[in-house]
This record gives structure tokens, sequence and C-alpha cells, in this order.
């Protein structure tokens, strides 16, 4: 296609030459996913509109939260769905060149470092673990029936009421505590399983929509024949850390593995610990 | 328990806004585009989008959580302070901004 100006080119992933995306797959603008392939590599693309994706709109664009959702859900679901059929090399949001051109100049560019990484990750899927502890709604001070706090002080029973409170807080710390180390004895564990993981940052009940505090949020490389033993293991740690909720996300193409491993202070890469 | 365990693909496999979120913008493989949206750019969208969900949180750390305890002022009061602020975020993002005359949709 030689539309210059009129549209550019939004790539998803890299594969191996050859590979194919399914039939009728659709990527961020509703245009069809196409490939552009250089030497032993594909690029999974799609056509999308300069006004949207030129620097200056992209940049109010990715301020706009309805925007970004529906962005990354479309990025994500053209990446995943390749990755269900063939080993992909999933490209950060908002990866954008003007031609074919751009994109295999790429290609040709970084061949060798994308080659190793597709054959280090072949075969394998990422899947996600969360864990959440139920925050102490259960084990609120306990107010005298009928009576607010402030009366409680002005009583003359505020030593009581504070006690009370600095109990409260000790048995929250304890629970918080208990968690972290369900958390890290799980995370532990499934490391061990996992050819590799890596830790993200806690989640925000806002932005999941989960309830209870997020205290471990893992990703483990599982090649895809053992997919079934990993989960089985997910519900044998969950059966065994009471008071934790336990759940499986996947299975996802390789992001959190695409890039190389990192320092340990970097990216955690080496998962000493839950956060 | 294997009951949980979502079947692939489909469903979404129980991913959250978040799930993707922290992937397809902090993890992947980086090329430079023709496009150059400095990765910085994503950066800052990220800080921003942890520092709005954060401020609750640190605010109990500090200790600052009576409102918890209040029946009258429970997670209705937080979502209320949450849109609160981010309205004034906007406000403040479209006073930056200068020209806030509504885009439409381009197709």
């Amino acid at each position: 296609m030689s539309t210059h100006g009129a549209g550019l080119m939004y790539t998803y992933a890299v594969a191996r030459a050859g590979c194919r995306p399914p039939d009728g797959l659709l990527g961020v603008a509703d245009a069809p996913v196409e490939t552009v392939t250089e030497g032993a590599l594909s690029a999974l693309v799609s056509r999308v509109p300069a006004a949207d994706f030129e620097e200056e709109a992209l940049r109010a664009h990715l301020e706009d939260m309805a925007w970004l959702e529906r962005t990354a859900r479309a990025h994500r679901s053209v990446v995943d769905t390749a990755a269900a059929e063939f080993c992909v090399l999933p490209l950060r949001l908002v990866t954008v060149h003007r031609d074919t051109r751009g994109v295999q100049q790429i290609l040709a560019q970084r061949a060798e470092e994308f080659l190793s990484a597709l054959v280090s990750l072949d075969g394998r899927m990422e899947w996600g673990v969360k864990a959440y502890v139920e925050d102490a709604g259960a084990a609120k001070p306990a107010v005298p029936a009928g009576g607010s706090a402030r009366e409680a002080a002005a009583d003359g029973s505020g030593r009581d009421f504070l006690r009370r409170r600095l109990a409260h807080r000790q048995a929250q710390e304890q629970n918080q505590r208990r968690a972290d180390e369900l958390a890290r004895a799980a995370h532990e564990a499934l490391d061990k399983f996992a050819e590799r993981s890596r830790l993200h940052r806690p989640q925000d009940a806002r932005l999941s929509g989960v309830s209870g505090r997020n205290v471990l949020n893992g990703a483990y490389l599982i090649p895809r024949e053992q997919a079934g033993t990993f989960a089985g293991l997910v519900g044998e740690l969950a059966d065994r850390s009471p008071g934790l909720r336990i759940e499986l996300t996947g299975p996802w193409a390789p992001y959190s593995f695409a890039q190389p491993p990192q320092p340990p202070e970097a990216g955690g890469d080496t998962g000493t610990g839950a956060p | 328990m294997s009951s949980q365990v979502p079947s692939p693909y489909g469903s979404n496999g129980g991913a959250n806004l978040a799930d993707i979120l922290e992937r397809v913008l902090d993890k992947g493989v980086v090329i430079a585009g023709d496009i150059r949206i400095n990765l910085l750019d994503i950066e800052l969208l990220t800080i921003k989008l942890r520092l709005i969900v954060a401020s609750v949180e640190r605010a109990e750390e500090m200790g600052i959580d009576w409102w918890r305890d209040d029946p009258s002022l429970s997670s209705g009061a937080r979502r209320r302070e949450l849109a609160q602020e981010n309205e004034r975020l906007r406000e403040r993002i479209a006073a930056l901004e200068g020209d806030q005359e509504p885009r439409e949709e381009i197709t």
C-alpha cells in the first residue's frame, strides 16, 4: 500500500516469518490485521488513522482513560489471539510507523535479538497469579453500642477507646504480616515451578475493580503442556492459604518476559519476596 | 480449585483493566516507531494513574483513616472524593492545554 499520509501503521507483535494471524482478526481501529515480513521475521500490523495516531493527537488520547482502555483492550486482543496460534513477541502499546518500510527496517535491525527472544519463548505462555486479602472489616474497633467515638471520649472512657484502637491496629498489622508471608510462600512455590517469573506492582482496587488488598501480583512463564499442572498448583496454594483469595489469569502472550531479563532492582525478575 | 481456572480465551480469562494496562503499557518490547511518543509521556501517564489511585491508600498509611469506621462515609465517600479529584485533574489538564473545543470522534 502506498497511501502515504492517509494512514499509519500500528504494530502489535513480532513473530517468525510465515506465521499468519487468524482470518478476520481486527485491530485497534477495526482495521484487519496483516503481516509485514522482512527476512525471517514478520510483524503483525494494522492501518490506523493519522488523525488519531500522529504525535499530538496521540499524546492527547493517552490522557483519556476511555480511549486508553479501548486501545489497550484492542491491542491485547490482537496479541493474545495471535499468541494462541504461534509464538509472538508483544510490543508496547502504540508502536506506530509511517509505512511498511519503517517496520521492515526495525525487523532487519533487530533481527538477531528478536529471533533469540522468540526461541526462548517458543511454546511458553504467561499466566498471572494474584492474591488478595480482605481488609479487616471484620475486626472493627468495638465502639460502645449506641455511642460514637466522640461521646466515648467525652464521658471519660477516651483512654479505653484509644486502647481499643491500638489493639485494632495491631491486629490489622498482624493480619497483614500473615497475608504477606502466605503470599511470599505462594510466589516461591510458583516461581520454582515456572521457567521464569516476574513480580508486578500490587494493583489498586479502583483500577482493577476487585475487592480486597492485592498482596501478590506475579507473572509466570509456563510451557504450554504444563499449563494444567500449573493451574492445579495454584488451586492447591489457594486451598492451603487461609485468608488469601488467589486468582489465576491467562494464558497471556509473554508480555512480562518479552524484554531481556533486567537486573533485580530494576524489575524484580528474580522474584525475591512479595511486594 | 481447578474450577477457578478460567477457560482459555473468549471469556477474557478473568483479566481486569489493571492486568491489561500493566502488560501493554509497562511491558512488551520497545521499538522506535516513526511516531515518537516519548516513552517518558507514557511513563508520566502511568505515574499519573498511580498517583490518582494511590492517594486514598497513602492517607490510610499515614493514619488518616477516620472515615473508614464511619458508615456514613464509607465507600460512597471515597468514590465521591475520587470523582472530585478526577474533575480537578481534568480541569487542570484542560487549562494546561489551552484549547478545549470539544473534538469530534474521528472515524
